[in-house]
Formats: structure tokens, C-alpha cells, sequence
């Protein structure tokens, strides 16, 4: 099995995903509204009553980025889930395919789906008044950031959807993700937090990520740490979380039974 | 004699449960094998092995010529696999269904849509070609499920109880394409639980109960074993009894007699014994005095 055949088999049934989620009307309507709903709820609703010291916007952009990409990470999770409780995963794993050919599509159309969804953050922060001043070259890395955080939550949305056993059991697990950045600096800072949830909230994953973004894109972390330290423990986070979500996913995946 | 699956051996536990035992299996090429056997008697499980999805625990067999363990890869090749579930994707049409299937099956791109084409006709399914598989009935679900298994022909179909849930009709209809198929040659391992499918399609019958084959042959042979004629007494009190008798007129007689003190039996009748009752001796203790 070459390289190039795995490929061809992870394009094609990434393209199977991505028809699958153009053709779930409600699904793919919420996928789209959500980043748009939500900025203008953190903004316009609780933005007034929250003091980041500065806009508002400025402060939340990062959050929604992640916020999104944890219930994009839902939506994967479901869809695996639910291909792995229907007849058809048998019929691909006794194809000769190569092994995570079926993963590998989930995981690029989620990609593909996640980026939209923050495309959509950042057009409507741009919308009502986010102005970031970062260079071209703080831009470009802030994107790969997105690309990496999506990449490492899609993967755990694999697996995670491997483990649960039906698309309901996907979307109860894959609810602690789209919770998670609530109790990180994602829309408040954590010195406002009593202080057992500010210590959890100043070293989960999701801190030093939207710290990062926010440290490229306003020139400022909102932890006081640099952007420095937070980019190297946001870059160990996510690989740490890909590898080893992939590496779960493709066995959990080689086993699997019905 | 040529085989398409000779296996030997094959053992898988799953916790504590022993689902298949010691189990031999040898299936020749261009014939229809029925697995009989009541739920839970291992019949999937043999499946999923020689369809490369389980690995055995101890046990070895070799499918179109290539060892199952060591080149699955080339085993895949040969196998298509009609699973307990029509597997197709129900959000996508049906023409949508075989191109992708014949794609990842790498035929050439310009070939596909006349291979598609071709088989949507012969499926009978060019006027739903279109709508999307959910919207299909359970028969038209299958048969576009049998469509993608023969993308490509291969030397052998799994057919694992392809008509479960299906109306009479459409159950008619699957045997017919079935019926087809094997005549284009391909060999067919088909599990079910109703007998009748068997003694439709099946050239041999093997019986899986408890993880082994407790009897293999054809439907006739597999019925001649359980007595030729079988006297059927009905009773007042509605209790039927059954008996197999050789159909000679003294060993009719013979078992008249034997029940004579157990009552007047209202009714008396004589009929060849069905695949059910082969099923039953051979599968339950208790209905053995019945057979």
C-alpha cells in the first residue's frame, strides 16, 4: 500500500464527509451561525459587563476560535460514531484500503468544517470592531496555530468517537470540549476566578493556545507570561494531544468490533 | 476439486464466551455454502474472520488462494462483503454509493460511470439512481448493497443474512439476483437463519451450533438423515406429535401403534421433513424426541 494510494483513499472519503455534512441542513445551518451568534452575544450581551481592560473584542476573538473548535470537535466525534455503528465501516475495513484511510478523511473534513467556522470568528470580529495589530508574519503564525489546535481536536474527536459506542455517547463525551475553554483565559482572565479554578485555568491546554493568538494578534497575552513561553507550551500541548490522539484513534480503530 | 475457502481449526473467544470452536470449513469454488444456526452460534464471527475485520485466536484458512493471516491485503482483493446491514451511506444517492466504492476500488475515472451505469440497470435501480439511499426501501437498500459488492465480481460473496427484515417480495426478488451471481460463477458463503434461504440457494448446508459444524451436506441429504417420511398425530387436546418413519407401511403401522395408547389422534398426516426440522434435531436437545 503506497503513499500516494493512502491518499487517494483519505481524499476520497474525506469528500464522502464533507457531502455528508453539506447534506444535513440543521447541522451544517448551526455549524455556520454559531461563530456569528456567539460573537454577537460576547460582544453585544455580556462584553458591557466584562473588564479585559480594553474592547471587549480585542479579548474574546481567541475564545470563539476555540469555543467553535471544541463544537466542531463534537460534530466529529458524532460523525465517527455514527459510521462506526452503521454497516458500512465493515464493508471499508474489508477493502483493501489503507488502515486509517476512513479517519483520515474525518479528520480533513473536520479540518475543513473548523476552518470555515473560524474564518466566520474572525470576519464577524472584524465586522464589530476587532482591530488586531498584528504583522503579516504574526498573522501567518496565529493561523498555523488554528490549523494545529483544529488538527489536535479533531483527531481527539476521532478517537473519542471510536470509544463511544453510539452518536449519543459521542455527543455526551465530546460536551466536556466544547465546556473546557469556559474555565481558561478564553473569556475571562483567570485572576478573577476563585483561586483553585484559576490555578486549573491558568495551565489547561486551552489557556496557553488562546494566549498565543492573543499575544500575536493584540501584541499582548492577558496572563502577563510571553508570548514566548506560551507559544512553546500551546505547541506541546497540540502535538502532545495529536500524536497521541492519532496513535489511540488508528489502534482503537484496527480493533474495533462490532 | 477446487476450494475457495479451506479453513482449519478456527477458535475465537470473546471474554469467557467460546464462539467458534475447532471449526472446519472448506467451501468449493462456484458453490453456494448456507450457514445454518441459531442466533449466537458463531455464524457472524465466521464471517468477520475470513473477511479479514477479526482475527482468529488459534486456527488457519486460506481464501482464493491466499493465506488469511500473513496476505490480507490479497484476500481483500478477492472478497466482497454484504453485511448484516445494508452498507451503504443513506445520505448519499445511489449512483453517488457505487462511484465512490468504485473509486476507492481504483477503477479508472472514465470507467466508472459506464460501470456504474451498467450496474444500477442490471439492480434495477436507474430510476432511483438519483434519490438518496435513505429514501430507498429495505429490498432496494440491499440491492444497491449487492450492486457495490459486485463492482468488481469477486470469487467470493459474503452474504451475511441478506435477507433479515426484508418483505417476502423483496426477499423473492434478492434470491433471484442472487441466483444470478452464482451463475456468473461466484462463490458464496451465505449465513441465515431461515431454512428455506438454504434450501433455496445453498448447494451444501453446513449447521453451526455452539461454535461448530454439527452437519454439512445438502438440503436433501441433511433431511434424509432425519427420516424420510414424518407421521404427524394430532390430538384432541391439541398436542401434536411428530415421528420419522422410514414411509414403509409397517414401520407407519409401527408408530400408530406406539402412540395408540396416548389417545385417538384426531388427525394424521404424512410429509417430508423441511430444513426446520433438521434445524431443530440438530440444534436442541429437546425437540430431538419430537424429530
Amino acid at each position: 500500500m503506497s503513499f500516494a494510494d493512502a491518499l487517494v483513499d483519505s481524499r476520497l472519503l474525506a469528500g464522502r464527509c464533507v457531502r455528508r455534512s453539506l447534506r444535513n441542513p440543521e447541522a451544517f445551518f448551526t455549524a455556520l451561525t454559531l461563530p456569528v451568534v456567539l460573537m454577537l452575544l460576547f460582544v453585544y450581551v455580556f462584553g458591557g459587563a466584562l473588564r479585559t481592560g480594553g474592547a471587549y473584542v480585542d479579548y474574546v476573538v481567541p475564545g470563539l476560535i476555540v469555543l467553535c473548535a471544541g463544537f466542531g470537535a463534537g460534530t466529529t466525534a458524532v460523525a465517527v460514531a455514527t459510521d462506526m455503528s452503521n454497516g458500512i465501516v465493515d464493508r471499508i475495513r474489508s477493502m483493501p484500503l489503507s488502515g486509517s484511510a476512513l479517519l483520515v478523511g474525518h479528520v480533513a473534513a473536520s479540518l475543513a468544517r473548523n476552518l470555515i467556522a473560524t474564518a466566520l470568528v474572525i470576519g464577524a470580529g472584524l465586522a464589530v470592531g476587532w482591530r488586531p495589530t498584528a504583522s503579516a508574519v504574526e498573522w501567518l503564525a496565529a493561523v498555523a496555530m488554528i490549523v494545529l489546535v483544529v488538527s489536535a481536536l479533531s483527531w481527539l474527536a476521532a478517537a473519542l468517537g471510536l470509544l463511544a459506542r453510539n452518536a449519543e455517547a459521542a455527543t455526551s463525551v465530546s460536551m466536556v470540549l466544547m465546556f473546557l475553554p469556559y474555565v481558561s483565559t478564553a473569556f475571562v482572565p483567570a485572576h478573577t476566578m476563585p483561586a483553585a479554578l484559576a490555578g486549573f485555568a491558568r495551565y489547561q491546554p486551552f489557556t496557553p493556545i488562546v494566549e498565543t493568538m492573543r499575544g500575536l494578534w493584540m501584541g499582548h497575552t492577558s496572563t502577563g507570561t510571553s508570548l514566548g513561553v506560551e507559544a512553546v507550551a500551546a505547541t506541546g500541548y497540540c502535538a502532545a494531544i495529536l500524536i497521541l490522539s492519532a496513535v489511540a484513534a488508528a489502534r482503537l480503530f484496527r480493533a474495533r468490533t462490532l | 476439486m477446487t476450494y475457495t475457502v479451506t479453513a482449519e481449526g478456527l477458535c475465537k473467544s470473546y471474554g469467557d464466551h467460546l464462539v467458534l470452536d475447532q471449526l472446519d470449513l472448506a467451501i468449493e469454488t462456484g458453490s453456494v455454502l448456507a450457514l445454518l444456526g441459531p442466533n449466537g452460534a458463531g455464524k457472524s464471527t465466521l464471517v468477520r474472520i475470513l473477511a479479514t475485520l477479526v482475527a482468529p485466536d488459534a486456527g488457519a484458512a486460506i481464501v482464493a488462494g491466499h493465506d488469511l493471516a500473513t496476505e490480507p491485503r490479497a484476500v481483500q482483493r478477492a472478497i466482497s462483503l454484504t453485511g448484516q446491514f445494508a452498507a451503504v451511506d443513506e445520505l448519499l444517492t445511489g449512483r453517488e454509493n457505487l462511484e465512490l466504492m468504485a473509486r476507492l476500488r481504483r477503477i479508472a475515472p472514465r470507467a466508472v460511470r459506464q460501470r456504474v451505469g451498467e450496474l444500477l440497470a442490471e439492480f434495477d435501480l436507474t430510476d432511483a439512481a438519483d434519490r438518496r439511499a435513505g429514501t430507498y426501501s429495505g429490498g432496494m437498500q440491499r440491492r444497491l448493497d449487492l450492486a457495490i459488492s459486485m463492482i468488481e465480481r469477486p470469487q467470493l460473496l459474503f452474504l451475511d443474512e441478506p435477507t433479515t427484515g426484508l418483505d417476502p417480495r423483496s426477499r423473492e426478488q434478492l434470491w433471484d439476483t442472487v441466483r444470478r451471481l452464482v451463475g456468473e460463477g461466484v462463490t458464496v458463503l451465505l449465513t441465515t437463519q431461515y431454512l428455506e434461504e438454504a434450501d433455496q440457494l445453498a448447494d451444501t448446508v453446513a449447521v453451526l451450533d455452539h461454535g461448530r459444524i454439527v452437519a454439512r451436506g445438502s438440503a436433501a441429504e441433511l433431511k434424509a438423515g432425519v427420516g424420510q417420511e414424518v407421521l404427524r398425530l394430532e390430538f384432541p387436546d391439541a398436542r401434536v406429535v411428530e415421528l420419522a418413519t422410514t414411509g414403509t407401511v409397517a414401520d407407519v403401522q409401527a408408530a400408530l401403534d406406539r402412540y395408540a395408547a396416548g389417545g385417538t389422534a384426531v388427525k394424521v398426516s404424512m410429509h417430508r421433513p423441511s430444513l426446520d426440522e433438521v434445524f431443530l434435531s440438530l440444534t436442541s436437545t429437546e425437540s430431538k424426541e419430537v424429530a
